[in-house]
């Protein structure tokens, strides 16, 4: 009887366990769209620290010339009038998003390709961008900018600030 | 002796165990790893997509499996507020159909589309069963892109089943009508004199998907109900099933279930290609709509055809043979070597099981019993492999895994019950909760099902949920069948009333899905690509609206000198270039849905003002921090007023004087 009572406890416990655990197993659909996140203090190229000049992105170094491209200004500014010119004015006014004049003199080519390609992640991580949102509290949408129509939104950056 | 009764002790215990620490009523056929077999966790995506008909609410819904979660539900054939279709002007002309702009439907079955008999992930079609129609669903952008009506049918219930490289849609009149350029003003009890049943086969473009009503076949008047197209050796032909062959027109409960046996029809359609080819098809006059999206100019055209052409099944010999099949043949269902054709006879207590071979050699030596309405009709016995012998009550639908057996719904018995196709045994039977109809196995009627799970689509929930009054949900049952013994796993309510559903693994379709249109393409005739595109425009008492959005402003956000007796057309351009960014739009008073506009594209709401004020707008789909800031207004004056035409974003106007303001 005793057996059959230690017998019977077993069994119940090991039920029980059958019965009610829920404890999910690793499933096999895990997304593979994980986070693609890196640890703030170092960069993709393997940098110790982050570089708040350049930004995080894929530009890490921008040509510009001394004089200005008129043909790429031009393709640019059509660029930010249809995806820009809804929230960025081309004076130093604050509109939903800081006003352009002088933007090409307080940050260099790099940080301004990277930030305007690659939006989230530099909000993520970049400071000065962090402090803008602070005032402006809109995050900057991502526009799905080419390579080309960010090149050519720098430069119509640069003939807003007077290059000539 | 002594181990019998421990294991019988054993298993008492299992079941007491699990018995209390499961809410009663949940029934005891759940088995203890369910959980874990339909857990996703959070942020995880699920497996399978299941693409679920929306039965009476016209629309397709789609699902994760093996989670249950709804993920979408796609407006097809009835209007959807909530997401603007059928209200803005774009999508206006989508359900547009010969009897004017119809505002819901009921869709029964959903096809995905194959390459090589294999679900290639492209599109997905569904069928209207009212209004008789087929719309074709992107599924790179998850809408509706195409719907076309269907001439000289009523009722499209046997579709929109496939060919095995997407050559055809087919489309079935449920209802035997007189056709469209008859006259239609005759005694109903004249049915066996006017009344014919249409087969339409939908040509579908190889890349572009658009469909065509490549042909109909003109036979005659029964109730065609189902339908699957034959495979591998059995392509070029398809199966319909009919009932009704007793022709009656009144109370057909009783009067369409006297025969002892109905009929599947097999339809070589190869042969009819050859027939229209050879020019035996004949032109007649109907009049039915052909809708198409366009994702470029972001709007719908809708085209009166006026024109088919009808093979007559009767005139051109060889192209229809009737099956004999017990008692009301519901589902017709085709294995994936494409050998065995099974019919569940609503009424029958078998399941017969026709050989595609036999069927063949039949049809060659002429082996017929006679004829229905000038169509030959095959001996039972030369096309029949077999009978499932009392496998239950009121089997209605078959699925299959690939691996040699076939999953059989019975509607009477709630059960569904699995079998060997080769040697016609039942192995298996599972309850439904409650009167199950439809079933779905990703693939399970293609070449190549991928049989981890069967869903089960109940008619009846009854106590299975909490109470919401007299309505209740209908529900989907998911079903390990990974195993030999099939194990519930997950029951979840369902949107309208499920009938036949299609599951797919995920990676045929996730990767191709579109994150948003490139404003850069857009082509709407009202779009403004920026805001310095954005006017205001009167021509007469039209007034229209070219308006941007992004996160989070309208342009213009101030509207005045709109006057009583004006039409607004709003086109709301929404800027944007991220994904999942879309803007709402909705105004005071108007009589319309809202727009739901997404990243790049353009939509358009009508408004005719009913009443001299101020009427506020605002985005209804929360898109930022400061989206409770994004709103507008629009000043309507009376009749004749010079309120000039102003409209403005950011600028604050001088606060007009008195006098100005008049």
């Amino acid at each position: 009887m005793k057996k059959l009572l230690i017998i019977l406890s077993i069994c119940s416990s090991m039920a029980i366990f059958i019965g009610c655990n829920s404890t999910p197993t690793k499933d096999d659909f895990s997304s593979k769209e994980e986070t693609t996140e890196t640890p703030a203090a170092t960069t993709e190229n393997g940098n110790p620290s982050y570089d708040p000049n350049r930004g995080e992105g894929k530009f890490t170094k921008v040509d510009i010339g001394a004089t200005l491209d008129a043909a790429m200004a031009t393709s640019g500014e059509k660029v930010y009038g249809v995806k820009c010119s809804s929230c960025h004015k081309t004076t130093d006014e604050k509109l939903v998003g800081p006003g352009w004049k002088g933007v090409t003199t307080r940050r260099t080519p790099e940080w301004i390709m990277n930030f305007i390609t690659n939006t989230d992640e530099m909000i993520n991580k970049d400071p000065a961008a962090q402090a803008q949102l602070e005032i402006c509290l809109v995050r900057m949408p991502n526009q799905s900018l080419s390579d080309d129509d960010a090149r050519h939104l720098l430069e119509f950056m640069r003939k807003n600030d007077g290059v000539k | 002796m002594k181990n019998f009764k421990l294991i019988a002790l054993l298993s008492i215990t299992i079941v007491f165990a699990m018995s209390a620490c499961k809410p009663k009523n949940l029934g005891n056929a759940v088995s203890a790893d369910a959980a874990a077999k339909t857990y996703v966790a959070p942020g995880k995506y699920d497996g399978f997509y299941n693409f679920v008909s929306g039965g009476f609410s016209g629309q397709m819904s789609v699902y994760g499996l093996p989670s249950g979660r709804l993920l979408r539900v796609i407006p097809v054939f009835s209007v959807d507020p909530e997401k603007g279709w059928g209200f803005s002007e774009e999508t206006k002309p989508m359900l547009n159909t010969s009897h004017g702009f119809v505002p819901w439907d009921d869709l029964h079955h959903t096809e995905l589309s194959q390459t090589n008999g294999e679900i290639d992930g492209r599109w997905i079609f569904g069928n209207a069963n009212n209004t008789p129609r087929v719309a074709r669903i992107d599924l790179k952008t998850f809408r509706t892109a195409e719907i076309i009506e269907l001439p000289n049918s009523a009722g499209n219930h046997s579709s929109p089943f496939i060919t095995e490289n997407t050559e055809y849609v087919v489309a079935g009149t449920r209802f035997s009508v007189p056709s469209d350029n008859a006259n239609g003003d005759v005694p109903i009890n004249t049915y066996k004199q006017n009344f014919k049943g249409y087969l339409s086969f939908i040509s579908v473009g190889k890349e572009d998907g658009k469909m065509d009503i490549a042909f109909q076949i003109e036979c005659p008047g029964v109730n065609f109900d189902l339908s699957h197209a034959g495979k591998g050796k059995s392509h070029g032909w398809f199966f319909f099933s009919c009932y009704n062959t007793e022709q009656a027109n009144t109370l057909l409960e009783v009067n369409a279930s006297q025969k002892d046996k109905d009929f599947i029809m097999a339809v070589n359609w190869k042969k009819a290609e050859e027939y229209l080819k050879a020019g035996k098809g004949k032109k007649v006059p109907v009049k039915y709509a052909h809708n198409t999206y366009s994702d470029k100019t972001h709007s719908a055209t809708s085209e009166i055809k006026t024109e088919v052409t009808v093979l007559s099944a009767k005139e051109l010999k060889d192209i229809c043979y009737f099956i004999p099949c017990p008692k009301s043949p519901h589902g017709c269902d085709v294995d994936p070597t494409g050998e065995y054709i099974v019919g569940s006879g609503k009424l029958a207590a078998l399941i017969p099981v026709f050989s595609f071979d036999k069927l063949m050699k039949a049809i060659a030596a002429k082996d017929f019993v006679g004829d229905f309405d000038g169509i030959p009709v095959v001996k039972y016995e030369s096309a029949l492999y077999g009978e499932v012998q009392k496998p239950g009550l009121g089997p209605l639908h078959t699925e299959f895994d690939g691996k040699g057996n076939a999953y059989t719904s019975f509607f009477v018995s709630s059960e569904v019950v699995k079998w060997n196709i080769k040697d016609l045994k039942v192995l298996d039977r599972v309850p439904t909760y409650y009167s199950v109809g439809h079933l779905c196995i990703p693939g399970g009627d293609s070449k190549k099902p991928n049989a981890k799970y069967l869903i089960a689509y109940n008619k009846i929930t009854k106590d299975r949920y909490l109470p919401t009054g007299p309505e209740l949900a209908q529900s989907a049952q998911l079903y390990d069948i990974s195993g030999d013994k099939m194990q519930l796993i997950l029951d979840f309510p369902t949107i309208g009333e499920p009938h036949y559903a299609q599951a797919v693994s995920a990676d045929v379709i996730k990767d191709k899905s579109l994150k948003i249109f490139k404003i850069e393409d857009n082509a709407n005739t009202y779009v403004a690509k920026g805001e310095g595109e954005t006017k205001v425009v009167r021509t007469g008492n039209r007034i229209d609206v070219y308006m941007t959005c992004i996160r989070s402003h309208f342009a213009p956000d101030n509207i005045e000198g709109i006057r009583m007796g004006d039409e607004v057309y709003i086109h709301l351009t929404n800027l944007e270039q991220d994904w999942d960014v879309p803007h709402g739009f909705a105004i005071k008073g108007a009589a319309n849905g809202e727009l739901l506009v997404m990243p790049g594209e353009t939509q358009t709401l009508k408004w005719t003002p009913d009443k001299v004020g101020m009427f506020p707008m605002y985005c209804t789909d929360f898109c930022s921090a400061l989206h409770q800031e994004m709103q507008g207004y629009i000043r309507v004056s009376p009749a004749g007023s010079n309120v000039p035409l102003t409209f403005s974003t950011g600028k604050n106007m001088p606060v007009a004087t008195p006098e100005k303001a008049k």
